[in-house]
């Protein structure tokens, strides 16, 4: 595989959000508007480039016994990292995000990439395979976010859509709002891409 | 295709009941609460009960069309969604929430899981669920009855429940409303959603599907004897505080929920005894939303939670095989089914 389908495969035909479901609590949990999506997709995506490239640059090093503890200590130091910066330069995002950016250690994605992938392939593979999952995530979480925003909050990205008078749904920034959205999100795409939800 | 040799599955005796019978019975035992409503809301409430009607009618048309699935209008089922999704509605909804109320309850909570028999929770209830918590303001703003002829622009008010509610959480005593009215809230006399008003006129729906035996007693006797033995309970304890159970059974919508919502075959248990275990849990969580939860009425919430626990209810309530081991039953036939 090349690099650019190796990049390419994350963002739709492999898409973890769309196409393998993966790392739903932090999907749900987040997008209550289309920001905090945004912010945490490109948190998720920062970990997952750099976990990636130490996984694979140690994947000779790691024996396999140890090797899920091993992941998970590499990607916990670059989740550290991450929550820092972003405590440091974006604080309300990080307030906003709260729990779920320390949770991203235990992000199903990135410790599924690191295992699935970049344990078993060379860094600049691991690196494009990292960018394209991540952006993919990202872009995942930025259309549900919006979906949620819209209809949960009249808005997208804080500003208005709707007049003045829509009454917002607030059901669909609380909890169950995330799986009904979630539900109809997929079936929509399955519907696009398959003819059938 | 010679026919003399055909051979269908069991039952092969058939009652000549059909879904529609069902159904048209439902919506004769729901007319005398509609008519009661819209004497005492006037025509706000028939504009709702229109709008919720047609709205779920219209919803299901076009599930059935994008799904290319069968018409299915015609087993009124979407009908009787529409009906009690209105009886649970304050008479002053505006338009819109009438209609997002019918998408909900035909779309997330019917065709979603592939129509009538496949979904799990009550659609009229999930409809007036996310209504509830979506748009709190307008599902709370309750008019008080102004009986036609009298001239009155409609006053809002609290229900029963909510004057109870607050004043509990204010003064730690019940107000007076839980000590009298008990014959307002029998015919109806009270602030309440379209349906819960009066007490009589949903008893005798009730009473009319038993003798129909389109439902059967277990569930509404289990569920509302839950309510007046836990919710007495309470009110031995203090007086005070906790009111008696009559007020428990007359006021908010514990009888149309009993008689109308708790009695959907599709989503409560099948067997006896799974009909008694629900019709408990629903009373049981009824009075501990009333009397300690957030929200000053419960009902809903009961039922829609025990609807979620009706397959597992389904499952340890299943007759044993006769002649089978009870050990083996027990053991062995939920592993199989895996």
């Amino acid at each position: 595989m090349s690099l650019v389908e190796e990049f390419k495969k994350g963002i739709w035909e492999k898409n973890p959000v769309f196409k393998l479901v993966l790392g739903m609590c932090p999907i749900l949990a987040v997008t209550t508007s289309a920001e905090n999506g945004l912010g945490m997709g490109l948190a998720t995506t920062v970990v997952l480039i750099c976990s990636n490239i130490v996984v694979s640059m140690m994947r000779k090093l790691i024996p396999a016994g140890v090797r899920i503890p091993a992941f998970i200590i590499i990607i916990a130091t670059f989740v550290t990292v991450v929550q820092l910066a972003m405590e440091a330069w974006v604080y309300d995002l990080y307030q906003a995000l709260g729990i779920f950016i320390p949770l991203i250690v235990v992000n199903c994605l990135i410790l599924g990439r690191a295992e699935g992938f970049a344990s078993k392939h060379p860094v600049i593979d691991s690196i494009f395979d990292g960018g394209g999952m991540g952006i993919g995530f990202t872009l995942a979480l930025f259309i549900l976010g919006a979906v949620r925003e819209l209809f949960g909050s009249g808005t997208i990205l804080g500003f208005s859509i709707f007049a003045a008078d829509y009454p917002p749904v607030l059901l669909m920034i609380l909890p169950p709002g995330g799986f009904i959205a979630l539900g109809l999100v997929l079936a929509a795409l399955n519907k696009f891409t398959h003819g059938k939800a | 295709m010679d026919n003399q040799l055909y051979m269908s599955s069991s039952p092969h005796v058939h009652s000549g009941e059909t879904t529609q019978d069902i159904m048209r019975a439902v919506i004769y035992a729901l007319l005398p609460a509609c008519v009661l409503s819209i004497y005492y809301f006037g025509l706000e409430a028939l504009l709702v009960l229109l709008l919720c009607t047609a709205g779920c009618l219209t919803t299901e048309a076009v599930c059935c069309v994008l799904s290319k699935r069968a018409m299915t209008l015609s087993d009124g089922s979407a009908a009787i969604t529409g009906i009690l999704l209105a009886l649970n509605l304050p008479a002053s909804s505006p338009w819109w929430l009438a209609l997002f109320g019918s998408i909900i309850a035909v779309t997330i909570g019917k065709q979603v899981f592939g129509g009538l028999g496949h979904n799990p929770f009550n659609p009229a209830l999930v409809a007036r669920v996310v209504l509830l918590i979506s748009f709190p303001v307008q599902m709370t703003s309750w008019t008080s009855p102004t009986p036609l002829g009298h001239g009155l622009d409609a006053l809002t008010a609290a229900t029963p429940l909510g004057e109870m509610k607050t004043s509990v959480m204010l003064t730690g005593q019940l107000p007076a409303s839980a000590h009298s009215g008990f014959s307002d809230y029998l015919i109806g006399n009270m602030a309440g959603s379209i349906g819960e008003v009066s007490a009589l006129a949903v008893l005798l729906g009730g009473l009319y599907l038993l003798k129909k035996k389109v439902i059967t007693w277990e569930i509404p006797a289990s569920y509302l004897g839950s309510v007046i033995l836990f919710g007495g309970m309470f009110w031995l304890i203090d007086s005070q505080r906790y009111p008696d159970p009559l007020f428990h059974l007359l006021t908010g919508g514990l009888l149309l929920g009993a008689f109308f919502m708790a009695t959907d075959m599709v989503t409560t248990p099948i067997t006896r005894s799974g009909m008694l275990i629900f019709g408990v849990g629903c009373g049981v969580i009824t009075v501990l939303i009333r009397l300690f939860g957030g929200y000053p009425e419960g009902v809903s919430f009961a039922i829609l939670l025990m609807n979620g626990a009706t397959p597992l209810i389904d499952r340890y309530t299943r007759p044993k095989v006769f002649g089978r081991n009870p050990y083996h039953n027990i053991n062995q036939t939920p592993a199989q089914e895996n």
